[in-house]
Order: C-alpha cells, then sequence, then structure tokens
C-alpha cells in the first residue's frame, strides 16, 4: 500500500502550489542564515533550535487536520499547560507512565471539544475557546497556580534533554515518527481523504456517505492528543509543569498551519508544509538571535512578533491570489 | 420536545437577565459588604473596559466577522499616549500634548482597524486570519515602540480618564453607557446600522440588492478597533503606567464572551449593544462572586468556560425554533 514510489514532486506541486512557496522561503532563511552566520548550521544550533521547535511542530500537526476538516481548535495551548502540569506530577513514575497519561489527559480535552462541536453543535470557535479557558482554570487548580518541579531522578527529562543514539534529541524522533504517522494516515487512508473531503464540502460528504462525523472526531481528538504530548516536551524539555504557560500557542500553530499554505476554510493542504510552516515562524526568532550576535546591529527581540505577522500577511496576500486566479480559471 | 424547546426559547431570550437577577440576589445574601458604594465602583471600573471592547466586538460579530486584534489594538494605543504626553513636545505645550495623547492613538486604533476590515472586506480572507495578522505583531509594535519597557507616569488630566467620578461612580462607567446609547442609535436609525445588521443576516442578498457591503464592515472594523483603542487608554490612566506587554491581554477572549454572552449570534445579523454590557457584567460579577468568597480566581475561569457554553446553547435552541 505504502510505496516510497508514490510520491511524486509534480503531482504535489500542482495539488499544493502555496505550499512550494513554503519551502522556497524556509531554503531561502536557510541559505541566508548559512551564509551569513557561522555555527549557524552548527550541531548545536540545528538541535537545539529543533529542540525547542518540537511542540510547536507538534501541536501545529494537529491543529492542521482540525482545519483541514474547516474547524478550529483553540484550546491546544491551554491544554499542553495542563498536561505539562500532568506529566510534572507522574514523573517519578519515569516517562513510559508519564506520557501515556498526559497524551491521554490531551485526548479527552480533544473529544470533549469534539463531542461540543459535533453533539452539541456549537460553532468550533466557541467550543475550543471554552475548552481553552476551562483547561487553563484545570491546570491553575492542580497545580495550586505554581509550577510543578519534575523528578530529576527518573528518565522524565531524558525525553526533552537527551539524544537518541547520541544523535538527535529524543523529541526530534518522536516528532519525526508522529509526522510519519500522521503523513501517511491523511495521505493512504480512507480516514485521512474524509478528513480532506469533510473540509473541501461538508454537506456534499454527508450525502455521499462519507462518515463525516468520525472523521471530525477523529481530527479533534488528534489535536487534543498532540497538544498533550507537547505539554509533555514542555515538562520535559525545562524540567517543571507549567500551568501558565501555552499563551498564543494556539494562534503561533493556526499561523504555522496558514503560512503552509493549508486553506482556512479546509479542504486543502499539506502535513509537510505544516512543519515547514513552523519551522519558517521559529526560524524568525533563531536568525534574529544571531543577529544580535554578531553585534552590528541590535534588534529588539520584540521585532520577531512583527516580523511574525508581516510574515502571515504576505502569505495571506499570496494565498488570496492564487485562489483568485485558480477561481478564473474554473470560472472561464 | 416543543415544551422543552418553548421554555429554552424563553430562557435564552431573558436567560441574560436572569441570570444577573440571581447573582445580585446571591451577593446581596452572602457576600459579605457587597451592597456598598465602593464594591459598586470597584466593580464598574473593572467592566468598563470589558463592556466597551465588547460593544465594538458586537458589531463586528454583527457582520459574520470576528476580531481577535483588540487587546493588541489596546497595547498600541495604550503606548502611545504616555510616549506622546511625555515627549518634549508633551511638556512644553500641555493641552495640545494632553489633546495629542488622545487623538494619535484613536487614529492609529482607527487605521488598525481599517487594515482588519481592508483585508477581510477586499482581499476575502476570514476574520479569524484577517486580525490575526495584527494580534501577532500589534503587541510586538507596541513592545517595539516603548522598548518593553512600562512606562510610568504622573498626569492627572489624562487620569481622568480611568479614576475620575462623577455623582460618585466611574467616570468610564458613564461613558461605557454614552457609548452603548450612541451605537444604539446608529444601528436602530442610521442606513448604515440596516446594512450592518444585512450584511451579517445575508451578506449576498445585501451586496445583490446593492448595500455597501464592504464599506459597511470595514466601517464595523474601524468602530471596533475605535473602542479597543479608547480601552486602552483608559487602562493605562486607571494604572498610571503602561505595560504593553499587559494591557489588554487576553482582552479578545473577555470581549467576545461578554458579546455571546450579551446575545450576539456568531452568524452575524445581530448586534446588541446593551446586551454586550449585560453580558461583561455577569462575566464580571461570577469573577467577584468567587473571589469575594475566597474562591480562587482559576474557578473563576471554570465558570466562565461553562458560562460561554452554555449561552451559545441556549442561542442554538433559539436558532433551531426558527428553522
Amino acid at each position: 500500500m505504502l510505496d516510497a514510489g508514490s510520491f511524486d514532486l509534480r503531482r504535489y506541486i500542482s495539488r499544493n502550489p502555496q505550499s512550494i512557496a513554503v519551502w522556497i522561503a524556509l531554503l531561502a532563511l536557510v541559505i541566508f542564515g548559512l551564509i551569513r552566520y557561522d555555527n549557524f548550521g552548527g550541531a548545536y544550533n540545528i538541535t537545539a533550535f529543533l529542540n525547542y521547535n518540537a511542540m510547536f511542530i507538534i501541536i501545529s500537526m494537529g491543529m492542521c487536520f482540525v482545519i483541514l476538516t474547516g474547524g478550529i481548535d483553540l484550546s491546544v495551548g491551554s491544554v499542553a499547560a495542563f498536561t505539562s502540569v500532568i506529566a510534572a506530577y507522574l514523573s517519578p513514575h519515569g516517562i513510559e507512565i508519564a506520557l501515556p497519561c498526559a497524551v491521554l489527559a490531551g485526548l479527552v480535552f480533544g473529544m470533549l471539544n469534539a463531542c461540543c462541536i459535533i453533539y452539541l453543535g456549537i460553532p468550533p470557535f466557541i467550543a475550543t475557546l471554552a475548552t481553552m479557558i476551562g483547561a487553563k482554570g484545570g491546570a491553575l487548580v492542580i497545580s495550586g497556580a505554581q509550577t510543578v518541579a519534575v523528578d530529576w531522578g527518573s528518565n522524565f527529562t531524558k525525553l526533552g534533554m537527551e539524544k537518541a543514539f547520541s544523535v538527535f534529541p529524543w523529541t526530534i524522533v518522536v516528532v519525526a515518527a508522529v509526522a510519519l504517522l500522521l503523513w501517511v494516515v491523511l495521505e493512504k487512508t480512507t480516514l485521512g481523504r474524509t478528513v480532506l473531503a469533510v473540509g473541501g464540502g461538508e454537506d456534499a460528504s454527508v450525502m455521499m456517505g462519507l462518515k463525516v462525523n468520525r472523521a471530525k472526531f477523529f481530527a479533534y481528538a488528534l489535536s487534543g492528543g498532540c497538544a498533550g504530548l507537547a505539554g509533555v516536551f514542555l515538562a520535559s524539555g525545562f524540567g517543571a509543569g507549567q500551568p501558565l504557560e501555552g499563551i498564543g500557542w494556539e494562534l503561533s500553530a493556526i499561523a504555522a498551519v496558514v503560512v503552509g499554505g493549508t486553506l482556512l476554510t479546509g479542504g486543502m493542504g499539506s502535513l509537510p508544509a505544516t512543519i515547514a510552516g513552523a519551522l519558517l515562524l521559529g526560524l524568525v526568532f533563531n536568525l534574529l538571535n544571531f543577529e544580535n550576535g554578531k553585534g552590528v546591529v541590535s534588534i529588539s527581540a520584540y521585532w520577531q512578533m512583527v516580523i511574525r505577522g508581516a510574515f502571515l500577511f504576505v502569505v495571506i496576500l499570496f494565498q488570496a491570489r492564487v485562489m483568485k486566479s485558480r477561481s478564473q480559471r474554473v470560472a472561464g | 420536545m416543543k415544551r422543552s424547546t418553548f421554555s429554552l426559547k424563553r430562557a435564552s431570550k431573558h436567560g441574560g437577565l436572569i441570570a444577573l437577577v440571581i447573582l445580585l440576589l446571591f451577593n446581596i445574601l452572602v457576600t459579605p459588604n457587597f451592597f456598598q458604594l465602593q464594591t459598586l465602583s470597584v466593580n464598574i471600573s473593572q467592566v468598563a473596559t470589558i463592556a466597551i471592547v465588547a460593544m465594538g466586538m458586537t458589531l463586528v460579530i454583527a457582520t459574520g466577522g470576528i476580531d481577535l486584534s483588540v487587546g493588541a489594538v489596546m497595547a498600541l494605543s495604550g503606548a502611545l499616549a504616555p510616549l506622546i504626553f511625555g515627549s518634549q513636545f508633551g511638556i512644553d505645550y500641555p493641552v495640545l500634548g494632553l489633546i495629542a495623547a488622545l487623538c494619535i492613538p484613536m487614529i492609529v486604533a482607527m487605521l488598525c482597524g481599517w487594515f482588519n476590515g481592508a483585508i477581510v472586506a477586499y482581499i476575502g480572507v476570514q476574520p479569524i486570519i484577517a486580525t490575526l495578522i495584527l494580534f501577532i505583531s500589534g503587541r510586538g509594535i507596541a513592545q517595539v515602540l516603548t522598548n518593553g519597557n512600562l512606562q510610568t507616569f504622573q498626569n492627572p488630566a489624562f487620569s481622568y480618564l480611568g479614576t475620575g467620578k462623577i455623582l460618585g461612580l466611574p467616570f468610564q462607567g458613564w461613558l461605557a453607557l454614552a457609548i452603548a446609547a450612541i451605537l444604539a442609535l446608529v444601528i436602530s436609525r442610521t442606513t448604515f446600522g440596516r446594512y450592518l445588521l444585512a450584511v451579517g443576516g445575508n451578506e449576498r442578498a445585501a451586496s445583490l440588492s446593492g448595500g455597501p457591503v464592504r464599506k459597511v464592515k470595514i466601517g464595523a472594523y474601524i468602530i471596533c478597533s475605535a473602542l479597543a483603542g479608547l480601552a486602552g487608554l483608559i487602562v493605562v490612566a486607571i494604572n498610571s503606567a503602561s505595560d504593553a506587554a499587559r494591557n489588554g491581554e487576553l482582552m479578545e477572549l473577555d470581549a467576545i464572551a461578554a458579546a455571546v454572552v450579551g446575545g450576539a449570534l456568531l452568524q452575524g445579523g445581530r448586534a446588541p449593544v446593551f446586551g454586550a454590557i449585560l453580558g461583561a457584567v455577569i462575566i464580571q460579577l461570577v469573577k467577584y462572586t468567587l473571589l469575594a468568597n475566597g474562591i480562587e480566581d482559576e474557578y473563576a475561569l471554570i465558570a466562565k468556560a461553562l458560562i460561554i457554553l452554555a449561552a451559545v446553547y441556549l442561542q442554538m435552541g433559539r436558532r433551531g425554533k426558527h428553522a
């Protein structure tokens, strides 16, 4: 079923015209960094960069599925904060207990979202907004509004701080595995194709007899689970469960998905481009650090938000043009 | 079944008022020192900014949109004001400086609203994404302007916005009421108001019947941002300090919540501005009730989440009746 030869670059480009832009932009930034800064391509920078951005890549991938169905999930940041506290509490029992339990907690929040949206008919924006506020409150309640230190004696912090086979941080290995799995699900399974179909046209999908509710349920549960995993990364990488973290993560994730060329109305987009979008937004900050390190000019760290916003603006303009030319082609 | 939808309809129509009465009765009976002028003043001064922003949000929601950038716009206008009256020009000409410190942030805020509205109306981008741009970069611009520093100041005339009192009650509370009255008149009596509701009710029909859909949408975003800018100034005036990192943080959520609890339909077509005030008051009172009775803030968040869900669920019941 899954053969490597089935990946056709030309087909990928023609199906995802916006996605190609994010790859070009990412490549351009990397080349710029490599030429301008020493140590940019060094092993330390690469692993530190990927390690830090692992959480954002994970939640962006979950968000990508939700957005593909035409929905939105605002709760991911709060859910990650909640599960980071859970993971920190369970850290004495080791990663093999803490990780599944935290992911499970995230899944429960995701399923809660799914039930509100599918069975109560509450708009995704409001349902996940309520979960966002509620999960934040929950995280503060169970942690007593304090950061919760992890147990350094167990193997819990290995995930966030040590390297697998002394090459790549464990977080990267986990992210790569999840990404591969989700890519297969999206591209090669009925469930994944249904997710795309639902976003393309929900009513049409229902009429075609597709299991629309199952696809939507899967997307929201997955997004919750991904947020749960991001919470584990957070606790493991920084050595504490942090109930106050996660503010604005949902919007960073949405921005990453949009920059990756996924249409916010759903139905079209790609998982690899989402990862590229998350990396691109993270790279802005990384490059800014290097620029300041050179000491020629000093750019305030606050510029990174301005630059990220500008990126988003450019991508949106680009997307709008592509959509317009496409609809003209269809019309003409 | 029929009976249950009927009672649901009734509950949703007066749900906000019923909730308010229950909250007030509960507080009068249980909370110590609730029935005092000082309690009233504290609550009014806190609720006014949420109410002002929520009214603007209500107009945007009435067009079927949403504005995530209100908190960032608050930070931006709040950062600008002390920069202006604290500048050399502001010190040399205190009166002109004060006027500029009030006008320029408002103009900048309106430009932000125009930016949001233009992306939504002319480029056709979904409002969540269009306003996400300024949500991300607006606060960044405010922090770049102030270099991330807390700006403290002494300026009694400017501080009147946040600390002044009329008839013993905070100035900003009266301001919120005045704005509500003006907006209610605009919505019910002007062509802009009629088109606003028409655009949200059925954009295609409004456009086919020759309505200036784009202009109306941009107008709604400009009003929303202007009110957010005003709220930003009030917060700065209350604190006699401007903190670009904190000013208006999470305000978009409070404002959306207040608008929805106040009866705004997310699909658009309704603009209950007094409802937005009611929604803001309910959310504030829940928070106050829990705090005053020794229950911590984090439970207030969970309560807020449940209120929003309940409000929207009741709305759904009402719409079901129509369909």
